[in-house]
């Protein structure tokens, strides 16, 4: 019985990494330059300098585990 | 599918939990984090002219930290994080055994919520305002993306190790091994680097409520980028293939 229903052999799909790639590039950078900015702008390193992007961000710093002081 | 039909699902998807993740933060954390700033002020009024670094001029007055600043950070990381995992997830369609594309999509923010957001605070959990020096916010940012970077790169080499597995022992053997390859190895190099130690006399209910509710809130935002993302995948996918059957039914016709 188990043998005779064959499953059926549905077709998945595949994204050709090749068409993946330069959204993932971009977006890799896109992400990595927001997280910096969330995250530890101002507080290990500052671009700009002074303090007010971290302290915008400062509540969201903190309650996303992100270092902080 | 293509990986524009998945960016826009994520970064969809994203700004929603950014939401989700905004009002758990606020609801949830906002009062720990109040609570923390009271001590820190208990502190430098007792400690005279602790070159102290918050209490000199407010740039950015409270009621803004705790709405629109949180609502800012909350929705920014929401947001990239879920195009992010919808790419990963676009990568990973149809290439994970036979998990449908529904599947594989839960399975990748799944396999993101532990080893972005969960081993990371297991190593070096959030901290309330007022604990944490100054001067080892160098030390403690290095440390913190070095092992979720570590962590990532690990889960992504367990998971490859795990599919090499699939084929020839089965989904069981081979998530296990995957788990414990990664286990092993996080516990290893978590041992390895620096413990923080700079609480001091902070209040340990304050600090493991601010904990709790920081955990609770990486935990909705990822189980909303999750749950929401294998939604609109599944459904899309659905669609497509209602639309194969019914040309091959048109074509048999």
């Amino acid at each position: 019985m188990a043998h005779a229903v064959a499953t059926p052999e549905i077709q998945l799909p595949t994204i050709p990494l090749r068409e993946l790639g330069p959204w993932a590039l971009l977006f890799a950078l896109l992400t990595t330059v927001v997280v910096f900015f969330i995250s530890a702008d101002q507080g290990a390193v500052s671009v700009p300098s002074g303090t007010a992007i971290h302290e915008w961000v400062h509540d969201a710093r903190h309650l996303l585990g992100y270092p902080c002081h | 599918m293509t990986a524009r039909a998945f960016l826009v699902r994520g970064l969809l998807v994203g700004l929603l939990a950014g939401l989700a993740t905004f009002a758990t933060a606020y609801v949830v954390g906002e009062p720990h984090v109040e609570a923390a700033l009271q001590v820190e002020e208990a502190h430098a009024a007792t400690e005279t002219d602790e070159a102290g670094h918050h209490d000199d001029v407010a740039v950015v007055p409270r009621t803004q930290q705790r709405t629109l600043g949180l609502l800012t950070g909350s929705l920014s990381i929401a947001t990239v994080l879920g195009g992010t995992v919808a790419l990963v997830a676009a990568g990973t369609v149809g290439r994970v055994g036979r998990l449908s594309p529904r599947q594989s999509t839960g399975l990748v923010a799944l396999i993101g919520f532990v080893a972005v957001a969960l081993v990371p605070f297991l190593k070096y959990p959030a901290s309330p305002p007022a604990v944490g020096s100054a001067d080892t916010i160098g030390a403690r940012t290095t440390d913190y993306f070095g092992f979720l970077l570590v962590s990532v790169v690990v889960a992504v080499l367990a998971t490859g190790l795990a599919l090499r597995l699939l084929d020839r022992h089965g989904a069981f053997t081979a998530g296990l091994a995957g788990v414990a390859a990664y286990v092993v190895a996080m516990v290893a190099v978590g041992s390895l680097m620096p413990a923080v130690d700079e609480l001091g006399d902070f209040p340990a209910d304050t600090l493991w409520y601010f904990r709790r509710a920081s955990i609770a809130t990486l935990t909705v935002m990822w189980a909303a980028i999750g749950i929401g993302l294998a939604g609109l995948v599944g459904r899309l996918h659905d669609r497509e293939r209602a639309v194969v059957a019914r040309r091959e039914l048109a074509a048999s016709l």
